[in-house]
């Protein structure tokens, strides 16, 4: 038994884990961090970053075959495409190991001591790790819980053989060749996009009455129609009932109530995740919990003092980036700088087919405010770089305050809108009103020009439409 | 002739501004080389700042009040002659050095002393005559806030809040749609709030405005906080310091260097010294924004001291490895530099615990207000001889009163009155404090 004792203690390497050590690190403090598989989390390793890198593969594929089947409006011609799966998810794989190894080199660089193994608290200031070598006891006057979350797993459809989380989708060696998504969220719609061009017969089974619930349907309708230009049908109103008794395929009751057999070679649960605390002996503490989640205040304390707790355990949403914004704000509270969470936005992005942006307020959210609203949509038809692209669908959407014109939120849905989120985020940030994103120099030609007239057809002046 | 800008020259402390607080010239006054100008004052210091030529107050740069970036223009002067014409754009890019060592521009190296006597020096104008100038911007006002709507502001303009410890709700944006800006923010820390309804200096009809400015702003500023943010408990009792005054009487026939005349104050500290080495929870700063209370082990005594400026508070560092004489010692020598000026930033700040003492004008009880972020002050009222029962008859003793405050958040009543308690014991019983227990 090997006992340290430092200052802080981090509990989970993922991106909100890892930022707080290197700021930490940065800031002098003797820092800790623990994690049980690999360094970068959900994030780096099973989520964000090789799914993009997927979806990357599919739409590349697509494009070729496009091309082979002679539908591009300019003429571009190509033989049938191959795609070596094995290839892509190794291509994949490497991407992740650099990032890995990148994170690993950033922590030391800070000089944060990195320990391998599952965590488990003893008390408020001690964690005992079980590591290769054997159990050490981490004794810390600050421990983070950034443990992150895992795929919710439907007891009726438990993961393990043809039923797979995203985790195992991203894994597949061979290409299913009908996928049944259970769950029409932003995790199955992105899989089930890429699924679906590189030619899987791909199905979707949603719940409720409509695919991506937490955007509003002038959002998402054009990634419905995608879909379905894509061939995936979508099952709304729909509940899975598990699998078929040869397990070859998904029982369903379809929204009039009939039950239906959905044959399936895999069937991709994502209905959403939940926080990985199962193994973190957090009956040892008294943590005020939200429901499942680990109740914060605006400086991400828990109910216990010294106890901090960022990123996905914390609740939604569960994002990234947010988790990130937290791990650096608590390494800086920790050094005793004053700090609060005090961000006025947080971007959420869809990497569906095409892309889905929100920041801020949307008209519905700000209308139950009970703000009073100018709404600005400007198309992406009427912008040239979209049609010089080949992708006209989808638009730029701004919502601004009626009486000082403050912008409140900005969506968009369209092809490579996902970049556009920086702007949108900064603009927000910044307190930006309407004349400012008018009166700021839009390079042309890009899709970005559809945020400046969207907030010039706010203002009732949009130029090109 | 040509025009000279006098720019505001680095004044120490690595600060980025000051806060102007007298101006000793005005429009069309003649400044010879030297000539004190204007005094601003940073954190604790004021520095005068003088003309390093000889010309005529074209313009003055700022009111008493305004914060003056170190670099930015102070006056405009017309000087005569043409070498002054030509070196003006090289002289005006270095800034002009503190007092002690001017530029010896045009005239032979002047004596520095020679800024003491300046010959046409004009009587201080509080407030200039200043025509040309507009009138400053913050005094259009933002429209106000509703009430429950949350401030706007960029997150470098948030972390300056923060850091500035400044509740952004509070500052006036003026900004588009009511932005806080950089420029708000500093205001806001110079003026503090613009309380709508704050009475006492507030003209009437025939009463002179006084603007609170430099050092008394910043007392005022550093009272309203703690009274604002600390619930005060005060806790007044009685001391007989017959004993101790006999002792004190008796230490004091022969004064020398190193054991000069003693006042009550050097008792009291090594009285308190003793105590709170028994609660250490009393010797602390409370930082409630990170819901800390920081217990030092390192006795940093504050005193409350009536400089000719306003109240300042010198701090005997580590009264607890003072003797007696060691705390009298430092204790006048800190009163002298903060009554002369010459204190540093240094003895200035840094206490864990504030006593205050009036001396003869000390009354008979007073509520002291908590030297914020500490937890505690003792305050010493005046000595009087008063009659005491002592179970059979009324004998004259010599009484003083002991009247300190403690942050009821985190010092509750019996912590309090255990701490006043011991030390009335020690005061009561001097031979205590020399005993080792």
């Amino acid at each position: 038994m090997t006992d340290i004792t430092c200052k802080l203690l981090v509990i989970g390497a993922g991106p909100g884990g890892y930022v707080c050590a290197i700021r930490a690190g940065q800031l002098g403090i003797d820092t800790v961090i623990v994690e049980s598989t690999k360094l970068g989390g959900t994030c780096l390793n099973i989520g964000c970053i090789p799914s993009k890198a997927m979806i990357h593969v599919a739409e590349e594929f697509e494009k070729a075959a496009h091309a082979a089947a002679g539908k591009t409006p300019f003429g571009l011609t190509a033989a049938e495409p191959k795609l070596d799966l094995k290839q892509a998810v190794a291509w994949k794989d490497g991407i992740v190991q650099r990032l890995n190894n990148g994170v690993a080199g950033l922590l030391r660089k800070a000089k944060v001591k990195i320990v391998h193994g599952q965590a488990r608290f003893r008390d408020g200031k001690t964690v005992a790790v079980e590591t290769e070598t054997g159990p050490k006891t981490i004794t810390a006057e600050t421990i983070v819980i950034a443990t992150g979350s895992v795929p919710v797993e439907l007891p009726f459809l438990p993961f393990g053989g043809n039923v797979i989380s995203s985790t195992g989708a991203l894994a597949l060696t061979e290409l299913p060749k009908r996928l049944v998504v259970v769950g029409g969220g932003y995790i199955g719609l992105e899989l089930g996009t890429a699924f679906a061009k590189l030619g899987s017969k791909v199905t979707v089974v949603e719940a409720q009455d409509k695919i991506l619930p937490l955007y509003d349907a002038e959002l998402t309708a054009p990634v419905a129609k995608n879909l379905s230009g894509l061939g995936v049908e979508v099952l709304l109103g729909a509940k899975a009932l598990g699998q078929t008794a040869k397990g070859d395929g998904l029982r369903i009751e379809t929204a009039d109530g009939k039950e239906r057999e959905l044959p399936a070679d895999k069937i991709l649960v994502t209905v959403g995740r939940t926080p990985a605390t199962a193994k973190l002996g957090l009956d040892e503490l008294v943590l005020d919990m939200d429901g499942r989640f680990i109740r914060i205040g605006e400086r991400c304390e828990t109910s216990m003092r010294g106890i901090y707790a960022i990123g996905d355990v914390t609740g939604e949403p569960m994002l990234a980036h947010r988790a990130m914004a937290q791990g650096e704000m608590v390494a800086e509270i920790v050094a005793g700088e004053p700090r609060i969470w005090d961000k006025a936005c947080i971007p959420a992005i869809c990497f569906t087919d095409p892309e889905i942006v929100s920041a801020g307020l949307s008209p519905a959210e700000a209308k139950a405010a009970g703000l009073e609203t100018k709404v600005g949509l400007f198309p992406f038809q009427a912008n040239g770089r979209a049609m010089t692209r080949h992708g006209e669908a989808g638009f730029v959407r701004i919502v601004a305050r009626a009486d000082n014109h403050l912008v409140l939120g900005i969506q968009a849905v369209g092809q490579g809108v996902s970049e556009l989120s920086t702007a949108f985020g900064l603009a927000i940030e910044m307190g930006a009103r309407l004349e400012d994103v008018a009166g700021t120099i839009h390079a042309h030609p890009t899709l970005g020009e559809a945020f400046q007239e969207s907030a010039l057809k706010a203002l009732g002046h949009a130029l090109h439409i | 002739m040509a025009e000279r800008i006098i720019k505001l020259p680095d004044v120490g402390e690595g600060i980025a501004e000051a806060e102007l607080v007298e101006w000793h010239v005005k429009v069309g006054d003649i400044v010879r080389e030297d000539d004190l100008i204007a005094a601003v004052m940073t954190d604790k210091a004021t520095v005068e700042i003088p003309s390093p030529v000889e010309g005529e107050v074209t313009w003055v740069g700022a009111e008493i009040g305004d914060t003056v970036a170190i670099g930015s223009a102070l006056v405009k002067l017309k000087v005569s002659g043409d070498g002054a014409a030509t070196e003006a754009p090289a002289e005006a890019e270095t800034p002009a050095e503190p007092p002690k060592e001017k530029p010896a521009a045009a005239a032979a190296p002047a004596a520095p002393i020679a800024a003491a006597e300046p010959a046409p020096k004009q009587m201080p104008t509080p407030k200039p005559a200043a025509p040309a100038r507009a009138a400053p911007v913050a005094i259009t006002p933002a429209p106000r806030r509703p009430v429950g709507e949350k401030p706007l502001a960029s997150p470098a303009v948030r972390l300056k809040a923060r850091e500035a410890g400044v509740d952004l709700r509070q500052v006036q944006g003026s900004g588009p749609a009511g932005r806080v800006t950089h420029e708000d923010i500093d205001t806001f820390i110079l003026r503090g709030p613009e309380a709508p309804a704050k009475g006492g200096l507030v003209a009437k009809t025939g009463i002179t405005d006084v603007k609170v400015v430099g050092l008394r702003r910043r007392i005022a500023e550093k009272m309203a906080l703690s009274k604002s943010r600390i619930p005060h408990i005060t806790i007044v009792e009685e001391v007989d310091v017959s004993a101790l005054e006999d002792l004190r009487a008796a230490l004091n026939k022969k004064p020398t260097a190193e054991r000069p005349k003693l006042t009550l104050l050097p008792f009291l500290m090594r009285a308190m010294v003793k105590a709170l080495g028994e609660q250490p929870n009393l010797n602390a700063l409370y930082d409630d924004e990170a819901g800390i209370v920081h217990q030092h082990a390192g006795i940093d005594i504050g005193i409350a001291t009536q400089a000719p400026s306003g109240l300042m508070v010198p701090v005997v560092k580590h009264a607890e490895a003072r003797d007696l004489w060691g705390c009298a010692i430092e204790l006048s020598r800190l009163a002298e530099r903060a009554r002369d000026g010459s204190a540093t930033r240094d003895e200035l700040t840094g206490s864990t615990i504030t006593i205050t003492s009036l001396g003869a004008l000390g009354g008979i009880a007073t509520t002291p207000v908590i030297n914020h972020p500490e937890v505690a002050i003792v305050g010493v009222n005046k000595m009087v001889i008063r009659p005491v029962w002592d179970g059979t008859t009324f004998v004259p003793r010599k009484m003083m009163n002991l009247s300190s405050s403690f942050d009821h958040r985190v010092i509750d009543g019996w912590d309090a009155a255990v701490f006043v308690q011991r030390l009335k014991e020690l005061l009561e019983t001097p031979a205590t404090l020399f005993v080792d227990m």
